[in-house]
């Protein structure tokens, strides 16, 4: 019975506290005119009556007070009463609280914004079935023709068959193929395009745990080379292409001019996730029904992904570990310098972020620095700001405040401040989340990022830490207990408060550490851009259009098709007007990768078996190298008719000159092809280009490109100015000679650099603002210690002026104080920065990971702006009036 | 003037239960009926009276209603819960023991 009524109290109290507020005073009035009833009765007039009764009665607000302390939820009340304490000090000094909060709100935001990043990007798990089981498996190298390639390199048919075999009762294995490309046909008003596409065998889909939206997927019979042709779209591509038309399967599409049977679409949820493919696959083909039979046979052609799902109990190390031993005997097997020789694995997951993971958990650990950097300003702040109350303090302490309510009242101030810092925060962190998605749509599972609750959970993290770290330092900093020191000092303020001031440099040493840290990793990330952007494509890069055709065989079947087609489409675009020259290319520097092959010289065999150069090998056509601006430096280039059966002829770049013909002996010898035999002669060698801006020139082949199998081209236009013009009448007269031809990659040779470098760029921009960011909180951080301590030192300086101190060497003397720990936090930096840099090594171009030319930049730029901070205060101190200061007193 | 360190501690709770438990009060009611059955020995302070009051409603010993007091006007009258004669008949017995046990110091020496 007691609890109900105990609860209804507990209610009423939270509830009705208003008007059990007035009831009590209504209480306390009645017992008042009882008793100024009861003397008046006793004979005193009401006026005196009155007195009396108030005399009896006592302080009426005590009394009123006393009673509601024993009331439910009185310590909530006076929560909340510090709470308004804490607001109301914060308001009276506006300036101090938007500061703070400010500087919380960056920190706060700019963590949350990359935490909710690095959750969704690498740390959701993938949308497939049991995904911790999915691994990924390539091939590696391991001293072989090019030891500057990765550890994960595409496998071969031959081997991943192997493979399969071998591991039955480890793993399921798949196979993608995910660089595929086909003509989707004219079709229903709309045009022609090439949309990218994978192969995959049959179990791909079920072994990833996938359902079709619609239809099915591959059955085991689809994946066979005499199989009916099928085909299955990707969510994005059925709603764009065919609007979400329900009724697609079993439907026809023309793919490179041959029918497909749409089978079935993909769930949306499902993306290909790899670190080979950086754009979305399209549509599916099945793997065994596409490839040429003779690429699934050898083991010197590299062209799949083995993805495989673990069974129970087996591990990625020993599923690697018995590949290599496969492996081992497929190379005893086939001593060829193409068979790679190891195997490495790793989780899906780490597939698909691969290249993101360094950069992104760079970026937080910068974030977090700009964090711990805010915290520290704010703390420091506070700490200046209860030193300023000190004598508040003291005065409110010797009538009785507790200490734990002084401290209660400081932590909630500073709650406040991280609080509406973290909303800010928040806010801002929601803008940069839009902004990244936006900027950042090639990067893999970035349509993910949002913010979600366990976001904002994190976020309430980050404003409890920073409410933690602030206040308290602030707290302890400001060593309450001493009040009879703190009301002398401030009745005799000489170098007053030195051990608050020591707490404030020395948070002033871990900034400006911090900051070197940031800035040192701005600064190599910077010029690792620089570096990239200014990297010779070999070319002149202005003015220069793309765009690539690629002729189906079902429609083009025969090579004098393909070259009749390329000469007039060429000759026509020469003779449009404005065109200063155009050529024909497999494919344009800094525009991909675009294919190699092994090769060695027939006049000088390899002194051991398996000795080969790799070479990156393009078709083009005569007038490829003047239009792209390739210089003729020996012999001579291809003629018009050294065509089809005559083509094999070729030219080399100075690369393949110095890598196979060191003496400059090249013109009139022959190069063999290790892995098809093609034998060719050279005669001419040209100029060295890139085919990706971060790596350095290859040794690389041209042969004409009329003829050597070549259905696919480039067609690459110069023009004075304005060349993007172009893009529209070139296709026009693509689509007169075939309107069934789609055309794809159209984009000039600036915009290939651009997205190439669009991560550096992007990591190097972040960084920079963090730093930037940084460098503010730090140089603020700096004036305010500074003019703390000279406001601290006033007297002081008033009797050095007064005794002779020349001005000069007070402010001298100033400086010294605040650039001191500076330099303290400089040396801290750069001793950090030489463990940490080495972290973010993956991440540089030609940009060692202690540059020195870096260090002394960031040395200089953070010397200045500390020095320019200092500067102000120093020179105030040095103008101060003896007689002023002395009599403030 | 009995100040409140003159009651003996935690004797005005039950002293306050005990003039409720025959009829409803308020606050000044119970300040006059103590006074006036102890003799005018024990005058009740506001200062520990109301606090006092306030604590046994929020414990649920004693509830609150407000009614029209002799006077006319309206005044908050108290009275027990059933917990809070359950209380009373607690602390009474407590009370006698402890006065029982000092009684005996007291007139020993």
């Amino acid at each position: 019975m007691r609890w109900r009524d105990r609860l209804r109290m507990r209610i009423e109290m939270l509830f009705r506290r208003g008007r059990a507020g007035g009831r009590l005073d209504e209480e306390l009035r009645f017992h008042l005119e009882q008793q100024i009833a009861e003397y008046v009765a006793t004979g005193m007039n009401p006026e005196e009556a009155r007195h009396a009764a108030l005399r009896a009665f006592g302080n009426p607000a005590a009394l009123r007070d006393q009673a509601r302390e024993t009331w439910n939820w009185s310590g909530m009340e006076s929560l909340l009463r510090d709470l308004r304490i804490a607001a109301r000090t914060l308001a009276r000094t506006p300036g101090f609280a938007l500061t703070a909060i400010g500087i919380t709100a960056l920190g706060i935001g700019a963590n949350v914004a990359l935490f909710a990043v690095v959750r969704s990007v690498l740390l959701k798990p993938l949308p497939y079935t049991d995904p911790e089981r999915l691994v990924s498996i390539y091939e590696g190298d391991v001293g072989g023709n090019h030891p500057q390639w990765s550890p994960y390199l595409p496998v071969d048919a031959g081997s991943m068959k192997d493979w399969q075999q071998a591991t039955k009762d480890m793993a399921d294995m798949a196979f993608v193929s995910p660089w595929q490309e086909y003509n989707l046909s004219a079709e229903g008003g709309q045009l022609p395009e090439k949309i990218d596409a994978g192969w995959c065998s049959w179990n791909y889909f079920t072994l990833l745990g996938v359902e079709p939206a619609l239809g099915r997927s591959f059955a085991r019979d689809d994946d066979r080379p005499g199989a009916q042709a099928t085909v299955v779209l990707s969510y994005p591509f059925w709603k764009r292409r065919y609007g979400g038309d329900p009724g697609i399967v079993g439907k026809s599409v023309w793919l490179d001019a041959r029918p497909y049977t749409v089978i079935g679409v993909l769930p949306e949820s499902f993306v290909y996730l790899s670190k080979m493919v950086g754009t979305p696959i399209q549509v599916w083909t099945p793997l065994n029904h596409e490839a040429p039979p003779a690429l699934l046979k050898v083991y010197e052609d590299h062209e799949f992904i083995v993805h495989a799902r673990l069974i129970h109990g087996a591990t990625l190390p020993a599923l690697v570990e018995r590949l290599r031993m496969v492996q081992k005997q497929i190379v005893a097997a086939h001593p060829k310098p193409a068979v790679h020789n190891a195997v490495n694995g790793l989780s899906m997951l780490d597939d698909a972020v691969y290249g993101y993971k360094t950069p992104l958990y760079a970026l937080l650990a910068a974030t977090g620095c700009v964090l711990l950097i805010a915290c520290m300003n704010v703390s420091s702040l506070l700490v200046a700001r209860s030193a300023a109350r000190a004598r508040e303090l003291a005065i409110r302490t010797a009538l009785g405040a507790g200490r734990l309510r002084l401290m209660r009242e400081r932590i909630l101030e500073s709650l406040l401040l991280s609080a509406a810092g973290g909303a800010l925060g928040l806010f801002l962190a929601w803008a940069g989340v839009r902004w990244l998605v936006e900027t950042r749509q090639d990067m893999h599972l970035v349509e993910a990022i949002h913010i979600d609750s366990a976001v904002i959970v994190f976020a309430m993290g980050a404003i409890a830490l920073c409410t933690l770290l602030a206040g308290l330092i602030s707290v302890l900093g400001s060593g309450d207990g001493q009040i009879l020191a703190s009301l002398q000092e401030s009745s005799r303020g000489q170098s007053a408060g030195r051990s608050r001031a020591g707490l404030r440099r020395a948070l002033l040493v871990m900034e400006v550490g911090l900051t070197v840290v940031l800035l040192v990793g701005a600064g190599l990330l910077l010029k690792s851009y620089q570096r990239l952007r200014n990297s010779d494509l070999g070319v002149p890069v202005d003015n220069v259009l793309t765009l690539h055709i690629s002729l189906p065989e079902a429609r083009y079947k025969k090579p004098e098709q393909w070259v009749s087609f390329f000469e007039t489409l060429i000759g026509r675009v020469r003779a449009l007007p404005g065109v200063q020259a155009a050529g024909l290319v497999s494919k344009a520097p800094g525009e991909g990768w675009g294919g190699d092959t092994l090769m060695t010289v027939v006049e000088r065999p390899p002194s051991r078996k398996g000795e080969a150069t790799d070479m990156m090998i393009r078709g083009a056509e005569p007038g490829y190298f003047d239009a792209i601006g390739i210089p003729l430096l020996r012999g001579r280039l291809f003629t018009s008719d050294e065509r089809l059966e005559r083509a094999h002829v070729a030219v080399i770049s100075q690369a393949a000159e110095r890598a196979f013909f060191p003496n400059g002996d090249a013109i009139g010898k022959h190069l063999k092809s290790e892995f098809s035999g093609d034998l060719v002669e050279v005669i001419g060698v040209v100029g060295d280009t890139r085919w990706s801006v971060s790596v350095a020139p290859q040794p690389t082949l041209y042969w004409p490109i009329y003829g050597n199998s070549y259905s696919v081209a480039t067609i690459v236009v110069r023009a004075r100015r304005d060349v993007e013009s172009f893009a529209v009448p070139v296709q026009k007269l693509i689509s007169q000679m075939d309107p069934d031809l789609p055309v794809s990659d159209v984009m000039t040779l600036r915009e290939a650099i651009g997205r190439s470098t669009t991560d550096s760029k992007f990591d190097s921009i972040l960084v920079l603002a963090f730093a930037a960011i940084a460098l503010v909180l730090a140089a603020a951080g700096l004036y305010g210690v500074l003019a703390y301590l000279i406001a601290q030192r006033r007297t002081e300086i008033g009797i050095r002026i007064a005794l002779g101190a020349r001005r000069e060497q007070v402010a001298r003397l100033m400086l010294g104080d605040g650039l001191r720990p500076v330099l303290y936090g400089l040396v801290l930096g750069l001793g950090a920065s030489a463990a940490v840099t080495r972290l973010i090594e993956s991440m540089l171009y030609e940009t060692r990971a202690l540059d020195p030319a870096v260090l002394a930049a960031v040395s200089l730029i953070l010397l200045i702006v500390a020095a320019a901070a200092c500067l102000l205060p120093a020179w105030r101190a040095s103008r101060l009036d003896p007689v002023q200061a002395l009599r403030t007193e | 003037m009995g100040k409140p360190s003159d009651l003996v501690q935690g004797t005005l709770d039950l002293l306050i239960l005990k003039t409720l438990s025959t009829e409803a009060r308020h606050g000044w009611g119970i300040a006059k009926r103590i006074q006036q059955l102890s003799g005018e020995v024990l005058q009740v302070q506001q200062g520990s009276l109301y606090p006092a009051l306030h604590r046994l409603e929020q414990q649920g010993w004693i509830k609150a209603k407000w009614l029209e007091s002799e006077t006319g006007r309206q005044a908050k009258f108290y009275s027990l819960t059933s917990a809070g004669r359950a209380q009373l008949e607690k602390e009474t017995a407590s009370w006698e023991r402890l006065s029982g046990a000092i009684n005996l110091i007291v007139q020993e020496s």
